[in-house]
């Protein structure tokens, strides 16, 4: 125990020296698949964080960048091992400590910001309860009261009074972030890691949370680590990047260089795809006289909570898409966008209004007639982990709305055909989901919904759970399919970025109403209304 | 919150009065006629005409089945369930000088079934190693797999007769409680314990434990401070309903163990088809086990602060 406590001082007390915070070196971590089988996550990595510095680590998912700062905090699960490599902070090189001398460095040295704010803080316990705890075990002389709530004070909930007796269902999701950082602060490390600290929140949040934490580095003047899969968001706040691709960094530099110069192929293909760095479309906008073919009119749309309360997910919205062109709606979450969509593809009844889709009125319709309307509306979701039936080959996906609508001819030939038009290969044909990636998948949905020859599509943020360059990649398909097929889009999205890279017309929502709706050209050059402005200042990448 | 309480107390209310009307259905209007089940089958040949009127008269039978009924019910609200045909004597006063001695056996055993599971759940995931992690997860599929009778034996043999411990029957003092409270625990626990072991393993791996890591939290800090209760949570509306399965368990227990009890005046009662006796203990036992489970539902809110900003929000669940 003295020796733990021995290490643990030496870890605090090693700062005053030149060292940097962080010194990762040749770090190569290993998974186990099999009984003596391996396969490297991490392969030899280096990387340096110094004391005040903002750096960023940027890759996309499978790259290995989390199980790198888990190895960083010795967190990585029983099935992972450190191959070789070393990690040290300030000097002091902790490869291979036990938990109880990590447990030490941890809260104390290293402050770590988790992912996803909703699950990362005790349902059943207070905000203030679990920033003591922080406290406590980092600084036992403290008056842990007072401790905390400076803590909260810091991280930027200036209500820390009455957050401190809250519990977490009772704030939002920008607010529990703040107190997750409030938990890293109040141990006073030396350095910060952020694991994708932002990616579940809307963009003005996270614009917010991220201002902030470049706020702490210079008050506080403590080294910071971003790990994140938007190059975008490491561009724009970064002194340092460095880009993982397959457990190797590929790429590291000053911001500058890195945006201006890149010298690795995946840094350029990362920036192509990055929406928010486009300035154009990637396909010339359509004219603008082109005739409608789904008008929606004062749809309204209340949910019963629990009690007698109610809530307005949609109110008076109108839509218009114009036949071959790309609707965009935005906002942030809780706008009613899903419901509006839901609404126009007749998943979710409208309490009021009216929605026509070819001169046909869609709401009130029976069933059966609906059914007749979704030969010319499908739908795209926006999970393709989940909107796939994993016992279904992707044959059998493809082909299901031809048996679902007895369409007669060789339905082989048009699977075939199909999954051509989605560009992907006839070995596909048999395999299952899991047996694709994600982007995969969504060309498989997005196949599948065209197998009717429908007029619109109604897409549901159908790229967001997929990485940048994935991303990229499906879009190019969308505009390619609108070109040749005269598709109508209704493309729902939180991601500015995304609406200037494929929309024509844009519709702004917040709190269940439309703030603002035209051409992207004007919306984006001219905006109408604030939360326009501010949705757009919120775009990562575009400063 | 007081909708909440309403709704689950209504909920326990009529749990006891569908086990009042299954009985009575079941005892009274079913059998072609009840009045011969007051006698003993062999002797029912020699009993005269006029005592069964007589008895038909005095215990109603010969009333409608709906005046039978609600009379019943209205008794039943001032528990009473008339007279046990056996002894004799009020069938509350029967059941509530045995009922202590089984809830006593009862409630014991779910206090060590719930230690045992914890135990299991804590051992399973403070281990590393695989091996050891699936053995200890195979356990309480196999103490459900135990009937309760081979186990009650099987205890008595090795405890009792070879090395002397324990008594093998008889209700005088601790030291007999200790082989039935055994054996009602153990297949008690293995349900228990199997959802503790999976709540503990998922809520481990939770977001808000990598918080506690980061936090500077050690292994024993996490799970005590706080996989502990979020994990225990859901075991807790397991554990009331469990409580049937305890009550349930001890006729065996008590047979096996000749332990005074509800278990073995349920045996007796139905071996001599003592029908008001058998009427009356569904009831109380449908009380008691009401009774549990409209606590269990009135702690939750207590432990669970989202449930209760639902509640105050002023709806039901």
């Amino acid at each position: 125990m003295t020796d733990t406590v021995a290490a643990a001082t030496e870890v605090t007390s090693a700062t005053d020296a030149q060292e940097p915070l962080l010194a990762i070196s040749g770090l190569a971590i290993d998974y186990r698949t099999g009984r003596r089988r391996w396969n490297p996550a991490v392969r030899g990595v280096s990387l340096r964080v110094e004391p005040g510095e903002f750096v960023s680590l940027v890759g996309e998912s499978g790259s290995g960048k989390t199980t790198l700062v888990q190895g960083a905090l010795g967190l990585l699960p029983a099935a992972a091992r450190i191959r070789g490599g070393s990690i040290a902070y300030s000097g002091v090189d902790v490869t291979g400590w036990n938990d109880k001398r990590m447990a030490l460095v941890r809260g104390n040295y290293v402050g770590f910001i988790p992912q996803d704010p909703n699950t990362s803080l005790n349902p059943v316990k207070r905000i203030g309860v679990q920033v003591i705890e922080a406290v406590r075990l980092n600084r036992p002389k403290a008056d842990y009261r007072e401790a905390a709530l400076e803590s909260l004070r810091t991280a930027g909930l200036h209500d820390a009074e009455r957050v401190f007796h809250q519990y977490p269902h009772e704030l939002s999701g920008g607010m529990k972030q703040r107190a997750l950082i409030a938990i890293a602060l109040a141990g006073r490390p030396k350095i910060i890691v952020a694991d994708e600290p932002t990616s579940a929140l809307d963009v003005t949040v996270q614009k917010r949370i991220l201002d902030h934490l470049v706020g702490l580095r210079a008050e506080l003047g403590i080294g910071i680590l971003l790990v994140t899969h938007d190059l975008g968001v490491a561009l724009d706040r970064s002194d340092r990047i460095l880009v993982m691709q397959r457990g190797e960094i590929v790429e590291e530099g000053p911001v500058a260089r890195l945006s201006a110069v890149p010298t690795a192929e995946y840094t350029k293909r990362l920036l192509d795809a990055a929406p928010g760095r486009h300035t154009g479309r990637l396909a010339p906008p359509t004219a603008g006289d082109t005739p409608s073919v789904l008008t929606a009119r004062a749809l309204t749309k209340t949910y019963q909570l629990r009690g007698r309360q109610e809530l307005r997910a949609l109110d008076a919205a109108d839509l218009v898409l114009r036949r071959g062109t790309t609707h965009a709606i935005v906002g942030e979450s809780g706008a009613g966008k899903s419901t509006l969509a839901g609404i126009l593809a007749g998943f979710t009844t409208a309490d009021g209004g009216s929605v026509q889709v070819g001169g046909r009125e869609v709401i009130g319709l029976r069933r059966k007639e609906l059914r007749e309307v979704r030969r010319d509306l499908q739908f795209v979701f926006q999970n393709p982990y989940t909107s796939l039936d994993p016992r279904f080959t992707v044959a059998r996906l493809i082909a299901e709305p031809l048996h679902a609508f007895r369409v007669a001819g060789d339905r082989k030939d048009r699977v075939r055909e199909l999954l051509a038009a989605v560009s992907l290969d006839e070995e596909f044909l048999h395999r299952l989901p899991f047996q694709l990636s994600g982007g995969q998948r969504q060309r498989v949905a997005i196949a599948r919904a065209l197998a009717l020859n429908p007029e619109i599509l109604v897409l549901d943020e159908a790229v967001s759970a997929l990485d940048v360059s994935v991303q990229a990649q499906i879009l190019r398909l969308l505009v390619d399919l609108q070109a040749r097929l005269g598709l109508s889009y209704v493309f729902v999205t939180h991601d500015l970025g995304v609406v200037r890279l494929i929309a024509d017309d844009v519709t702004v929502m917040k709190d269940g109403a439309v703030i603002e709706t035209g051409p992207v050209e004007r919306v984006f050059h001219s905006p109408g209304h604030d939360y326009t402005r501010q949705l757009l200042d919120s775009i990562p990448g575009v400063r | 919150m007081p909708r909440y309480i309403a709704l689950k107390l209504g909920r326990a209310v009529f749990v006891v009065w569908a086990a009042f009307t299954v009985a009575f259905v079941l005892l009274f209007v079913l059998p072609a006629d009840p009045v011969d089940l007051l006698f003993d089958p062999a002797e029912l040949n020699s009993v005269p005409p006029e005592v069964k009127e007589q008895m038909a008269a005095n215990y109603g039978f010969n009333e409608p089945v709906i005046v039978q009924y609600l009379d019943r019910l209205g008794h039943a609200l001032i528990l009473d369930f008339g007279n046990s045909v056996q002894s004799g004597q009020p069938v509350l006063r029967a059941v509530v000088d045995v009922l202590p001695s089984t809830l006593v056996l009862a409630a014991a055993a779910l206090v060590l079934a719930v230690l045992i599971a914890f135990g299991v759940a804590l051992a399973a995931t403070s281990t590393r190693r695989v091996w050891l992690r699936n053995l200890i997860e195979a356990l309480p599929s196999g103490a459900v797999s135990v009937p309760v009778f081979l186990s009650g034996i099987l205890m008595l043999q090795v405890f009792s007769f070879r090395l002397g411990w324990f008594p093998s029957f008889g209700d005088g003092g601790f030291r007999s409680l200790v082989l039935p409270l055994i054996t009602l625990a153990i297949p008690v626990s293995g349900p228990i314990a199997q959802l503790l072991v999976r709540n503990f393993t998922t809520e481990l791996h939770s977001g808000y434990v990598t918080t506690s890591w980061a936090k500077g939290s050690t292994r024993a800090g996490i799970v005590i401070r706080d996989v502990f209760r979020n994990a225990s949570l859901p075991a807790l509306t397991i554990a009331g309903i469990t409580f049937g399965n305890l009550i349930a368990g001890s006729v065996i227990t008590e047979t096996v163990f000749a332990r005074k009890g509800i278990g073995r005046l349920t045996q007796t009662a139905i071996n001599t088809l003592d029908v008001p006796l058998v009427a009356g203990i569904v009831v109380l036992v449908a009380a008691t086990f009401a009774l549990i489970n409209l606590i269990v539902d009135l702690i939750y809110p207590v432990l669970d602060p989202r449930l209760r900003a639902t509640l105050a929000a002023g709806g039901s669940r």
